[in-house]
This record gives structure tokens, sequence and C-alpha cells, in this order.
């Protein structure tokens, strides 16, 4: 026994000797993201996401090789639940940049928190305004919807749509703020907004609100709200009447593969703008969509390939930051100038994402998407 | 546009109703808040979706089947979670509190089996085309809930008022010891109640599953709150009074939603219990306990 014990530290000794920076070689990233419960579709597809990326990253380590372990704690979409995550993280953990949390909503209760601790945290799926004025250590890798949608509005527009009824999930800062961007979006391109209608984001009936839109005649409707429930919509809209001469034009929650897969072809002829597309041909997401489905057997949404960017994107700041310090790290990701699955990417000096030429409006066939003509 | 409404607000009304006629019996005759009831209503949902989607079974087989497994698993879950409780005479608080721990895990333990995404019953099982009649459209599985609805409500009725078994749950619902010394066998009859209500909420998980499209672990979850509205205002334990109830809430929420504001809607729920519960604390057609020594 005595003997074992004896040798088995001999061992770790050399060991230790001759790779001095062993102990040490790792770096502690964060990430909060909704794992169980009703939304938990979204953190799912976001730890996917950030999963293929880690994998690829840690081929090659960071810091001159050293291991990024990334450690995912589930806010269950609960604000109380994502505050203690961040704690968990930065105290127990000594995380030293957190990605996520996954809702805008949760967003606002971690930003606080985490801003007053000095720790980066990159969100890559909270587009509501106002997410990175919370102070100087929120980025977002996600584009604003208020650059999303008026690309859609205006191929809208273009389709002749003259005047539009606003309907949005009215308990959730998504949709909500959502909802603002394509009433300004509305205004400034001059469509006349008839009706606003709003709903919970966890109603199944929407029957009254789209009655009194029906009788309104509207050229389109706008819809914001996450995607199980714009599939609802969508779907007894169909069945109230409400045909294909309405045009139906959805936000940043309707993106996602589950708008088919639920609406089916009652959805065809919706217009939703989008930061990424599967289909977009560039060598880097073709890979991405390859790898992905290879390792999960499925295909990558928005919120995975947002969260491939993101990791990718965060570990090039540590490794450019010098050392696995929160501080350093901040100054890092102000800097940066990646290209990825989303396109060119950098960071405004606001800490939001710089540019929105890689939006595409996609338009739903056969309960898929395709890129609009 | 009034006479659509109308029409949203009875089918909206009719899925509440259909929603908590077990949900009020179960309550009624058993003396419990039993939590688990949303749960059945989800599983329901999830055997028909099984059944229609992987074994290819026509609605008029999946839904009674899916109803009957509900049903079994509601006497399961009640002999598991309540028995102890039932023998110890422990306090409404007790089962209050098991359930909902009981609830929660359950939920949770199917989210992580199956998933959190949304599905639906396949489109083809029910013709999906609305019937139009000039400028009012209601489809098939609206007219299905409906008659459902319906059936359930007369049946129950029946089954309490013209039965000796709808004797026995009555005297039970009155008095459970004072049943029991009559010679009447409780616990068989409580796991009876179990049956039917575990089946109702089976049949009504299907039949709403297949209205709004929208089957998920936690949809049972959502329409809890309803229930306890639909059952307060209806007087506990008053299945004609869950459906009035149930009807009433649905056309006013609607007819909220579509003439006032739309932001309205959930509030209507509540500042009607509110309103029932100032006024007649047992509910509109609950009459009161009178204690006599």
């Amino acid at each position: 026994m005595k003997r074992t014990h004896f040798l088995a530290g001999a061992a770790a000794l050399v060991a230790s000797a001759a790779l001095p920076s062993l102990a040490a070689a790792q770096v502690q990233v964060g990430a909060i993201e909704i794992l169980t419960g009703p939304a938990a579709a979204y953190g799912i597809a976001i730890k996917a996401g950030l999963d293929l990326a880690l994998a690829e990253v840690n081929a090659k380590g960071v810091l001159g090789g050293q291991k990024i372990v990334l450690t995912v704690e589930d806010s269950a979409g609960n604000k109380d639940q994502a505050i203690n995550a961040a704690r968990k993280l930065i105290g127990r953990d000594k995380a030293v940049i957190i990605i996520g949390p996954t809702l805008s909503n949760e967003m606002f209760a971690v930003g606080p928190v985490t801003n007053e601790r000095k720790v980066p945290t990159v969100g890559t799926s909270t587009t509501a305004a106002g997410i990175t004025e919370m102070g100087p250590y929120i980025f977002r890798t996600s584009l604003p919807e208020s650059d999303v949608v008026p690309v859609t509005f205006k191929k809208a527009q273009a389709r002749g749509v003259k005047t539009i009824a606003l309907m949005y999930a009215n308990d959730d800062a998504f949709s909500k703020s959502g909802f603002d961007v394509m009433k300004a979006a509305a205004e400034k391109l001059g469509l006349k907004i008839l009706t606003i209608e709003t709903f919970g984001s966890k109603d199944t009936d929407f029957a009254a609100q789209l009655t009194k839109i029906k009788a309104l005649k509207p050229d389109a409707i706008g819809i914001s709200a996450l995607v199980e429930p714009v599939s609802g919509v969508v779907l007894q809209a169909r069945q109230l009447g409400i045909g294909k001469e309405t045009l139906l034009l959805g936000g940043n929650g309707a993106n996602s593969p589950k708008l088919g897969d639920i609406a089916g072809a009652a959805a065809d002829g919706m217009l939703v703008g989008s930061p990424w597309f599967i289909a977009k041909p560039d060598a880097v997401n073709t890979k991405f969509v390859a790898d992905f489905k290879a390792k999960y057997g499925k295909d990558p949404d928005q919120f995975a390939a947002q969260a491939y960017d993101t990791m990718k994107i965060v570990a090039q700041a540590i490794d450019r930051a010098g050392a696995a310090d929160s501080e350093k790290i901040t100054a890092a990701l102000g800097k940066t100038d990646f290209s990825g699955v989303m396109g060119p990417f950098k960071f405004t000096a606001g800490r939001d994402p710089a540019s929105s030429e890689g939006v595409v409006v996609l338009e739903m066939r056969g309960g898929k998407f395709a890129i609009a003509q | 546009m009034l006479a659509q409404q109308l029409i949203n607000g009875v089918l909206l009304g009719s899925t509440y109703a259909l929603f908590a006629l077990g949900f009020t019996l179960m309550f009624g005759v058993l003396k419990v808040v039993n939590l688990t009831y949303g749960f059945y209503f989800s599983a329901g949902a999830f055997f028909a979706l099984h059944l229609t989607k992987q074994w290819g079974w026509p609605i008029a087989a999946a839904l009674p089947a899916a109803a009957a497994a509900s049903g079994v698993l509601a006497v399961v879950l009640d002999w598991l979670l309540l028995t102890r409780l039932r023998r110890i005479n422990a306090p409404e608080l007790s089962s209050l509190m098991v359930t909902l721990g009981a609830v929660l895990a359950l939920y949770a333990g199917m989210t992580t089996w199956l998933g959190p995404d949304i599905r639906r019953l396949p489109a083809g099982v029910l013709g999906g085309e609305a019937l139009v009649l000039g400028e009012l459209r209601i489809t098939q599985a609206q007219i299905l809930i409906l008659l459902a609805t319906a059936v359930l409500v007369g049946g129950l009725l029946a089954l309490m008022r013209l039965t000796p078994i709808g004797l026995a749950l009555r005297a039970m619902a009155e008095k459970p010891d004072a049943a029991g010394l009559m010679g009447i066998d409780t616990a068989k009859l409580a796991a009876l109640v179990s049956l039917v209500c575990g089946a109702l909420a089976g049949a009504g998980g299907v039949l709403i599953g297949l209205n709004f499209n929208a089957i998920q672990p936690y949809m049972g979850e959502a329409m809890m709150l309803r229930g306890f509205v639909v059952i307060i205002i209806g007087g506990l334990g008053d299945v004609r009074g869950a459906l009035i109830a149930g009807l009433l809430l649905g056309v006013v929420e609607t007819l909220t939603a579509g003439y006032i504001d739309s932001g309205l809607k959930e509030a209507v729920a509540f500042i009607m219990l509110v309103a029932v519960l100032w006024t007649r604390p047992s509910g509109l057609f609950g009459r009161a306990h009178i204690q006599r020594a």
C-alpha cells in the first residue's frame, strides 16, 4: 500500500516537473443557459453550439496550449436562478468570462451583477434594446432586432404592403422589445398601423385578437414573440380564414426551423429576417453545419450558430489578452476582428455587433425557410 | 365579427370546462387539491401523440386509449402519493404539498425524457379545413371539443345523479367516514374517482392539443391556473358549475380581448375570481357548508 502511494507520488512529481503548467493549464469559462423548462430548446441549442466550438478550440488550446473548461449552469428561464448561476460561476468556478444568459429578461437581471464584479459577459441570443447599456463589461454577439427587423419590413413594403397590424407577447422583454422595433420600423417606412394586440407567451388561444385583426383587413401582420406562440398565432390565423393575401412578418423569435415543424404549411409565405441562414454557401458555414449534424444528428439553428461563433470570439479574446484575466479579456474583446458562420464580426464602441450586412430575409415555403426573392 | 367572437369564446370556454371537469370531481369527492391533475392532461396528449405518430392509430382509437392510460396513471400516482396521507388523516395542506412536489418532479422528468419541444398531432388525423358558414369558421377539432364536453358533462351528471355508484360518491363527498360505516368501500371508490378524473384529464389533453397544436410537457401547468378559477367560480365539486363557469370565463376573456384590450385578457379571469369570492364564497353554484354540532 505504502509502496504504491510512494510510486504514485513520485510519478506525479516527475509528471509535474516535465509539464510545469499542467495543474494551472485551464481557463475557466462560464455559461448560463436555459436547460430545463418550457424555453429549454434555446439553451440546449446554444449549449450544443458552444460545445462544438469548444472541441475545436481545445484541440489547439489557448494561451499556448491551455484548455478552456466550460461550465454551463441552468437558469431554467428564471431571473433569480440566473443571478445565482452567475454568482456561482464567479465565486465557485472562478470563471474569467461568462457567456449568456439565454433570454434578454435574464440578461437584464444578470448584467448588473457581473458588471459590478467586472467579469465580461457576452450574450449570444439577447436581442432586446438596452442590453449593452448596462455597463462596460456587457457585450453581445447577437444582432439586435433593430438591425434585422427593418430589413424584413422593407422587403414587405417592396411587395406592396401599406397597412399593418402588430401582435406581441406582453409578458416577455424579448417580445416587447421586438415589438418596439417593429413599431418604429413601420412608422419609419410610413406603414399605417391599424391595431396593436397582445397575448401571453404561454397562451395557446389567439382567436379573439385574430378575429379583430381579420375584420380590419391589414396588408400584413407583424408578430413579435418566441417561436412557439408565433407558430400558434400563424396556425390559428389560417384557421380563422386569414389567407395568403395577408403577409405575415416575423421577428427574431420566428427565426427557427421549429416554425415549420409546428405550423407546417400554414406558415408558408411568412417573411423572417435572419442574421444567419443554414444554407449560406460559404465554406466556414457549410463546415459548421456538417460538423453539427455529425455530432448531434440534427440541423443547427441560429442560436447554435451564434453560440458557435461566440465561443470562438471568446477563445480568441482570451488568447489575445495573454492571460486568464477578466480585465484584459474585456479589453481584448473590444478589439475583436473575427470572421465566422455569421459573417465578418466586430464590436461597436457600445459593445454591440458592428455590421448588419449579413442579414438575409427568409420566406417560408412548404414548411421550410428559403431565401426570399 | 361579434358572432365569430362569441364562437371563439364558447370554444375557449369549453376547453376550460373540459379541463376543469375531472379537477372539480377530484376535489369534490376526494377532498384533495390534487395538483398532479395537470400532469394527466399532458400525459394524455403525449399518449395520443405516440399512438397516432409511432403506431399510426386513427384518432378515434387513440383518444379513448390515451384517456384510459391517463386514468390508470392517475390511479397509480394517487395510490403512491396519497394512500398514506389518507390513512393517517393528514391535513389538506399535506396533500397539496405532496402533489405540488410530485407534479414538479413529473414535469421535469417528462421534459428530460421527451424534450421541451412543442409538438402537434400528425396533421392528417383530423381534417384541417374549417367549416365555413358565411363569415363564421369553425374547425373539426373545435366541433369535437364541443361534442366531447357536452357528452362528458351529460355522462358525469347521469353517473352522479342516477346510478348507485353516484349515490355512493355523493355520500363519500359528504362524509367519507360515515360512508365507510354504511358499507361503502371508500378506498375502491377513491381509485374509481382517480381513474375517471385521470381519463377526463387525458381526454382533455388530447382534444385541446389537437385544437391548439401545442403539445408539450408543461401544457398541463398552463391550464392549471384557469382550472382553479373555473372550479372556484363554479363551486368546488360541481360538474354543472364547472361547465357554466368555464363557458362564462371563455366568453368574457374573448370579448375583453376583442373589444376592450387584449392586454386585459389574462386579468379578467382573476378579477372574476375575486369578485365571485367576495360575493359568493362557495362559488356561483356551490352550497355553503353548514357545520352542525
